[in-house]
């Protein structure tokens, strides 16, 4: 037992902690929402990524990014992390592809 | 939101939300649509295939699981059945629940089930749809199995004390249906009536079905 007090608990593992009472207001998914796991959705299904993966990759978010981050930000910065490790995707298309997508988003 | 895309000028199908939608593109939004377009671009997925997986994921909804709880209510064999297995019996109804099995637990009048995932979000939204915000946050995850009682008087479900109350920790490959006790004043009830009664919160087991619920189904 007393290797448990050494023992370090990740910021994701929050089961048996102290906590407010449970806000239980719902929001609807908006699309980028569903997009999201949409894409992790389709990645899985033709092996190019793992649930294990996105896993890992939102647990790995510094606890400040993990808590400051929705629930589908956590997701989509996981699935890039992983897509960029994987060499699928490099960080300048993504950088230049968005800014892209804030144009359209502005002029539309 | 103007700006979204499926890469292939498809009308955008979902209901506009002009509280969400006209709000200005954040970083994170920004970049989902970025890789999106790159996969697509890239030939890993296609946009027509995006459009086809959200369409699926709005398809799955809590309505699926209540059908297949008011009929292990109307039929004991098939109710045997899905404690057996859920992906199995749910099939029988024409409902494809996908791979990853779910595992039903049954209610009684001694024994309540709650689920939780105390380190995600795991569920069997392929059963009943995407998960509530409460039960990815954290207020739930980690106080569900701690003081389980006490997050139930707060979903406005009190157990009585002589109820045993066991708390299931899903996982990624392994989720939890809780099929709720039929309850009284339901005799004679149409199946359709009675799955009307089993909302989601139902089969998360933060609420318990009510014969004199609103019958507005959801939940």
């Amino acid at each position: 037992m007393a290797e448990e007090t050494h023992m370090h608990r990740r910021h994701h593992d929050m089961g048996g902690l102290d906590a407010g009472p449970i806000d239980r207001h719902e929001h609807d998914h908006a699309p980028w929402e569903k997009q999201t796991d949409a894409i992790m959705r389709l990645l899985v299904a033709k092996g190019v990524m793992t649930v294990d993966e996105l896993r890992r990759g939102i647990e790995e978010l510094g606890p400040g990014a993990y808590d400051a981050m929705s629930y589908y930000e956590r997701w989509i910065s996981s699935i890039t992390g992983n897509l960029l490790e994987k060499r699928i995707l490099d960080p300048a298309e993504i950088g230049r592809t968005m800014d892209e997508v804030r144009h359209r988003h502005e002029t539309a | 939101m103007t700006a979204h895309t499926h890469g292939d000028g498809h009308q955008h199908p979902h209901p506009r939300q002009p509280d969400v939608e006209d709000r200005p593109l954040t970083y994170h939004m920004a970049l989902t649509a970025a890789v999106a377009e790159l996969l697509v671009a890239k030939g890993v997925v296609t946009a027509d295939e995006l459009r086809r997986t959200v369409e699926d994921i709005d398809s799955r909804h809590p309505g699926d699981g209540a059908r297949v709880v008011a009929r292990a209510w109307m039929d004991t064999a098939f109710k045997a059945r899905l404690l057996e297995d859920v992906n199995d019996a749910a099939a029988e109804l024409g409902i494809d629940c996908g791979g990853i099995p779910i595992r039903a637990v049954e209610n009684t009048r001694r024994l309540h089930n709650l689920v939780v995932c105390t380190l995600c979000s795991c569920y069997p939204r392929m059963l009943i749809g995407l998960p509530p915000d409460w039960y990815k946050a954290r207020a739930y995850r980690s106080r569900a199995v701690r003081e389980p009682r006490a997050v139930l008087r707060e979903f406005g479900v009190t157990l009585p004390d002589d109820v045993e109350l066991v708390v299931h920790d899903s996982t990624a490959d392994m989720r939890y249906l809780v099929v709720p006790a039929r309850p009284d004043g339901t005799d004679g009830w149409s199946e359709e009536a009675l799955a009307a009664i089993v909302t989601r919160d139902c089969m998360i087991g933060t609420a318990l079905p009510r014969s004199d619920a609103p019958r507005s189904g959801g939940g």
